[in-house]
């Protein structure tokens, strides 16, 4: 007889979770997947293409319907879990539906915040996470129209993008004094502003929002220092909040997200929380390589074995606006720390990699990511990067040709 | 591309030192030309050195002077027609002339001269003129061995020819690296010593390159060479060695001299102790000496450039009379000269006291060339020797100079002094190839574009008194022209044109042939009346001859004086008592090292003809000092740090070369580098102007110095497609790459300071940068259309740096992708180790790492066998002791280190 597997959330992380767990324990439990949003789980990193016209709603899609169908799981969608029962073990659907469970996951992401602005409530006010969102700013994504995006993370950055390649003047506005202050150095953040520049986006930074103007519709945003910028469409990408309402209901123990241990567990038997919603060690992750090793080690646990996570290098690798971008572990460089940098304006590269103690500690990469691995698995390692501290910065192929694969 | 079309093969003549080797020279239709050596000149048969191998390498108009120029009041030149310049000239030496006399004005000309350039000139300055103030720049080379050859044969006669090298036991090498200076010759010798067992002796204070093929060297202490030879020919008398027949049939003096050379040195032992030298070594030498009859003594700069030169030349010349070894085959003394056309200038009398056609200031012959030219004005007393006319520049008494084809600002002694007189001149015209010199940046008045190399038609004649033509294979570009036409053109506007018919330099050389042999009859060495009749067409396809040639004379004599006909009064050689030698100052507390000057193997004089050929630049690229390791540990100078050599005259940054075949208290620095090529290498700067009683030639080789470290915190490279000014807050040296220039370069700045240095060198342009402040490393490059056109490497250890010979390479890349964009500021190609290293063999471009390949994986075990695998000094050979030196250092030296 299967158990009763229950996942709250159909994300990035959810759909990994129910992939790995068919792996590696097949009918073992009867899973039963509960998401909020009413399709198919999809790739949020993909609503900027999505927005730009670039690729269909469909090609967003993590796992085609007729492997859902095919798979032993259960998935409903456009149904909010309401409550849990931690002591008789079941989850509570809007609707009424209960399902029983014998091991509880939350996955249920988090959500954009809403700057508290006065008429942040106005029509052409939206924030960008949900296929929802990008549906309503390419309604309004009309070639010529004007867009403010508040926020300069990776999310503003990407909406921001797609608005722009959908042909709309889209001024990009930013509190702090670079782009992407979490993931980049002050040196790779300007580079970004330079591209993103160059691709047609104006970008304000130190720029702090006062309120959107307009009466019954946005018709822009007013800053504190009292410029009024002209917008059509605000977008409020200022950042997420993990999604924990249900799991305060539940009296779980909450932090920013839900307090997780080194088993996914949360502080309630049988319940364990992976992706964006959970907190481990005090870090709530923002990024999907994350989610996806929280994904793959609670499978493993539940199918069985003996492993732990033991957190995930902060490490980003993406690509923003069609460049690439890497950032790990101490990149911007401390007491103890010896930073080496390479720059080439002409190709829009750029490295910078941090050692401490004859290891790597950091690395920040722009424009040309082809050694990002290399890095991350020095740093995870802590391999000594003495005897290739001369080359280091200029990749694999010069430092460690010999490892290279053929 | 279509493949270039060669022009006809021309045969003509090389252009750097005195060995006269023929070269055959095509014009590739681009502006240069294939050159390889000429299998048909006697001189040379076929072999060439790394110089002349890389003369097509030379032939770009990078820097001419293709246009007459006139300084303006702002320092800058402007264009003006040939017309105004020489009519500016003329003017200018007519009014001097006028206002202060003919010896108010001088010329101060150049063994790079051809023989009718030479010719005009010295004819329009002593004849027409009236002053002797003509002087050459033979005067730094040559003149001890004019004046030692006069004293003892009475006239200017080498009397061997380069046969003898072949035919010889015992060559004796004084004052001469001849396997860099004159490689082809130097073979010669090696090939003798290889196939004919004949002994090689070096007699030098330097155990230069020279010294892998000798079979004994002797570390003469500097200024001694006269007591050497004083001691041996003491020793030959001891030891009944003395051709008393001879002596007593062809020669006078022998008594006198011999006295002397016993007082100033009585025996072998005396000899030892005075130069310094193991008694064994003494006695061998004197031994060897003694008993082969066949020996060629061959003497060259550290001879000739010293206060005792002249008494240097004849204490050998003296040994050479008393055992009658002396125009025979495999016997004889032989001044090896060291510029092209060096003896060409002295057979014209282009020597300020020398008049014409080796004849001198002697009433009759002074009555003689007046006759033959119709110069009522002729010049009858010698004028200024070059340190004088210097001198004499300075202290405003001349006031109009000339100098033609030669770099006085840079080669004089006290060569900062000299720079300044030049200032002072009222007029100074400079003849030139090149737009930009020492001697014009000291404010020429009148630039006149001459004809380089290639581009122009003469003779020359080499050590061996062969008479070679020079023939023009290139178009002359711009409004260049030959010097005799420029004198000549200048004479007629000073109202000699009578004198100054010349339409081609075949009718200048029928003049001067003819006056060779004007009221000659056998009385006056030079004699080439033979040729007085030549046409135009026997000019044009004159073979290589020697001289003498009289009028009648088919071909020349090859040797002379084997049987006495010595050109003294009553024919017979005088035997010259040598003063006791001593250097002309002496090292004090604050000076107490003595500074050597001379060459190095791929470098010619001020290198504006070798600087451009990128090859040549690879052999030693930077200026340097060598020194004695305990001298350099003694006063903390560090192998590849930076040194101050500061003397009484001036003072030199430049590179340190820890060297033990320096001797202790010794340093050597070369004369190449100047104020075009480097920040801090005016060498000529240091030197003392001391000159021998006899020759006028300048001690360049004894000046006493002091030398100290300096560290600078940052040293690197900066490699630019255009020319670049440095700021004086720099250290730099610099050399041709084919594609711009390469800097070596170093200062004193914190790191945090580099980035901005760089945008201050390479422009306010977006720089590719590479930062490593812990280690103290920083790189930027700046790209543009996918091509390097600048980068700059600095490191706080010379060690990290990265091989410049790479990247030297990347300045020729047609087009950078990503990767070698990247490779460019790691200094190398991925995956990649390492380069070539520095360069060993300039003629085929082999480096140092792959002669040691060679050795240590490549089977190879002696110079053939590397000759074999890399072709490395199958060519010019110059480079065979380098690559010997390394086979032994092969087993020492680990491949993985990196080369010095």
């Amino acid at each position: 007889m299967s158990e009763p597997l229950v996942i709250i959330g159909n994300g990035m992380a959810a759909t990994r979770l129910v992939d790995e767990i068919a792996g590696r324990a097949p009918g073992r439990y009867a899973v039963t997947v509960v998401g909020e949003e009413p399709s198919l789980a999809y790739n949020r990193v993909l609503l900027s293409p999505l927005l730009a016209g670039e690729i269909s709603a469909d090609a967003l899609e993590l796992k085609p319907l007729d492997w859902w169908q095919s798979s032993t799981a259960e998935l409903v969608t456009g149904c909010r879990a309401v409550e849990i029962d931690v002591r008789a073990k079941a989850v509570w659907l809007r609707g009424g539906r209960k399902l029983s469970y014998s091991k509880l996951v939350l996955a249920m992401g988090s959500e954009a915040i809403r700057l508290p602005l006065p008429g942040a409530d106005l029509s052409g006010v939206v924030t960008f996470r949900t296929k929802e969102d990008a549906a309503e700013m390419m309604e309004a994504a009309k070639p010529g129209r004007r867009a403010v995006v508040i926020g300069g993370g990776l999310l503003g950055l990407e909406a921001a993008s797609g608005l722009n390649r959908a042909g709309m003047k889209v001024t990009l506005v930013h509190l702090m004094d670079r782009l992407m202050e979490r993931q980049l150095d002050p040196a790779a953040a300007d580079m970004l502003k330079g591209a993103v520049e160059a691709a047609g986006i104006d970008v304000l930074l130190n720029a702090e929002s006062a309120a959107i103007q307009g009466r019954r519709k946005a018709m822009g945003l007013r800053l504190k220092d009292g410029n009024l910028i002209d917008a059509d469409l605000v977008v409020m990408a200022a950042g997420v909040r993990p999604n924990v309402r249900l799991a305060r209901g539940a009296n779980l123990d909450v932090e920013r997200g839900i307090v997780v241990d080194d088993t996914l567990a949360t502080s309630a038997p049988d319940v364990f929380a992976i992706g964006e919603c959970a907190e481990h060690r005090g870090i709530a992750y923002g990024l999907v390589e994350p989610a996806y090793e929280q994904a793959r080690v609670l499978a493993a646990r539940l199918a069985g074995e003996d492993v732990r996570y033991d957190g995930s290098l902060l490490a980003t690798n993406l690509k923003v606006s069609g460049l690439g971008v890497f950032s790990a572990g101490e990149f911007l460089g401390g007491p103890d720390t010896e930073s080496i940098v390479l720059r080439d304006p002409d190709r829009g590269a750029y490295r910078k990699v941090v050692v401490k103690g004859g290891r790597l500690a950091g690395a920040v990469l722009f424009g040309d990511t082809a050694d990002a691995l290399w890095y991350l698995d020095l740093i995870r390692h802590g391999t000594s990067v003495v005897a290739l501290r001369e080359d280091l910065v200029f990749g694999r192929a010069f430092a460690q040709p010999e490892t290279q694969a053929a | 591309m279509n493949a270039p079309t060669l022009g006809p093969a021309v045969r003509t003549t090389c252009p750097y030192c005195g060995v006269g080797c023929g070269v055959i020279a095509r014009a590739d239709g681009f502006g240069g030309a294939r050159v390889e050596g000429d299998p048909e000149h006697p001189a040379n048969k076929g072999r060439l050195c790394s110089k002349g191998s890389a003369l097509g390498e030379t032939l770009s108009l990078d820097g001419r002077l293709l246009h007459p120029m006139r300084r303006d009041m702002g320092g800058g030149y402007t264009q003006i027609s040939w017309d105004e310049a020489l009519g500016r000239v003329a003017e200018g030496f007519r009014a001097t002339i006028a206002r202060h006399g003919p010896d108010a004005v001088a010329f101060y000309v150049s063994g790079q001269l051809l023989t009718e350039d030479y010719y005009v000139a010295n004819k329009l300055m002593k004849g027409f003129i009236g002053s002797g103030n003509i002087d050459t720049n033979s005067r730094l080379c040559m003149a001890s061995s004019v004046a030692g050859h006069r004293r003892a044969f009475g006239s200017d006669t080498v009397p061997g020819c380069y046969e003898d090298l072949d035919e010889a036991d015992l060559l004796v090498l004084v004052g001469s690296n001849a396997a860099w200076c004159h490689p082809v010759l130097f073979q010669r010798m090696v090939k003798n010593r290889r196939e004919r067992g004949a002994r090689i002796v070096l007699i030098d204070p330097r155990r230069t390159a020279t010294a892998e093929d000798a079979d004994l060297v002797l570390p003469v202490a500097p200024g001694t060479d006269s007591v050497l030879f004083a001691g041996l020919l003491a020793s030959l008398s001891a030891s009944n060695r003395i051709d008393r027949r001879f002596v007593a049939d062809h020669t006078v003096g022998f008594a006198e001299a011999l006295a002397r050379s016993r007082h100033i040195a009585p025996d072998a032992d005396a000899v030892a102790r005075r130069c310094e030298l193991p008694l064994a070594d003494v006695e061998r030498f004197f031994a060897w000496f003694a008993t082969t009859e066949r020996v060629v003594s061959l003497y060259s700069q550290g001879v000739n450039q010293s206060a005792q030169g002249t008494d240097k030349v004849n204490a050998i010349l003296n040994c050479h009379l008393a055992t009658g070894r002396i125009g025979k085959p495999g016997a004889g003394p032989f001044s090896l000269t060291g510029q092209p056309n060096a003896m060409g200038g002295r057979e014209v009398g282009g020597l300020a006291n020398q008049l014409a056609a080796h004849m001198g200031f002697e009433p009759e012959s002074v009555d003689r060339v007046r006759r033959f030219w119709n110069a009522p004005q002729l010049a009858d007393a010698p004028g200024l020797k070059s340190v004088e006319l210097f001198d004499a520049v300075a202290s405003g008494r001349i006031k109009a100079l000339w100098v033609m084809a030669t770099n006085p600002a840079v080669s004089l002694p006290r060569a900062d002094a000299v720079r300044q007189a030049l200032s002072s001149l009222d007029l100074l015209v400079v003849s030139e190839v090149m737009a930009s010199t020492d001697t014009i940046a000291s404010g020429a008045d009148i630039l006149l574009p001459g004809a380089a190399w290639g581009e122009k038609d003469g003779t020359v004649t080499n050590s061996e008194r062969r008479i070679s033509r020079q023939r023009a294979f290139l178009t002359p570009p711009g409004e260049v022209r030959p010097d005799w036409w420029i004198v000549t053109e200048v004479a007629r506007r000073m109202g000699f044109g009578a004198a100054f018919g010349y339409g081609t330099p075949a009718e200048v050389f029928r003049e001067h042939a003819a006056l060779s042999a004007f009221e000659n009859d056998g009385s006056r060495d030079f004699d080439i009346g033979a040729l007085a009749g030549a046409s135009d067409d026997e000019y044009a396809g004159l073979l290589p001859v020697q001289w003498p040639l009289p009028a009648g004379c088919a071909q020349g004599a090859a040797r002379l004086f084997a049987h006495g006909g010595f050109y003294t009064p009553d024919r017979r050689a005088e035997f010259v008592a040598v003063d006791n030698p001593e250097l002309s100052a002496k090292p004090s507390s604050a000076y107490p090292l003595r500074l050597n000057t001379g060459r190095v193997r791929d470098h010619w004089h001020t290198m504006s003809r070798t600087g451009k050929a990128p090859r040549l630049c690879q052999h030693i690229e930077a200026p340097f000092v060598s020194i004695n390791p305990d001298d350099a540990a003694r006063l903390s100078v560090e192998d590849g740090g930076f040194a101050r050599v500061t003397t009484l005259h001036g003072s030199a940054v430049l590179s340190v070369a820890v060297s033990d075949g320096q001797r202790p208290g010794e340093i050597f620095a070369p004369i190449h580098w100047n104020g075009e090529t480097a920040s801090h290498a005016r060498v000529g700067a240091l030197v003392h102007s001391a000159v021998d009683p006899h020759s006028g030639q300048p001690e360049l080789k004894a000046t006493p110095a002091a030398i100290v470290p300096i560290g600078y915190r940052a040293r690197g490279f900066l490699l630019s497609r255009r020319a670049l000014a440095l700021p004086s807050s720099i250290w730099w040296s610099r050399v041709a790459l084919g594609e711009g220039w390469g800097f070596r370069i170093a200062f004193d700045a914190e790191e945090t300071e580099w980035p901005a240095i760089a945008r201050r060198l390479l422009g306010e342009t977006e720089l590719a940068e590479f930062e490593d402040g812990a280690t103290g490393r920083y790189r930027a490059a700046v790209v543009a259309q996918d091509r390097l056109q600048s980068c700059l490497f600095i490191a706080r250890d010379e060690r990290s740096l990265p091989r410049w010979d790479w990247l030297k390479a990347q300045m020729a890349t047609l087009r950078l992708g990503d990767e070698a964009r990247r490779a460019l500021l790691a200094g190398r190609a991925p995956g990649v180790s390492s380069d070539d290293g520095p360069n060993v063999c300039a003629c085929f471009g082999v480096g140092r790492r792959r002669i040691l390949e060679a050795y240590a994986r490549g089977g190879a075990t002696c110079a053939e066998d590397i000759g074999r695998l890399t072709k490395a000094g199958t060519n010019c050979g110059s480079c065979l002791p380098e690559i010997r030196r390394l086979a032994a250092g092969a087993v020492k030296e680990r491949l993985d280190e990196p080369a010095a």
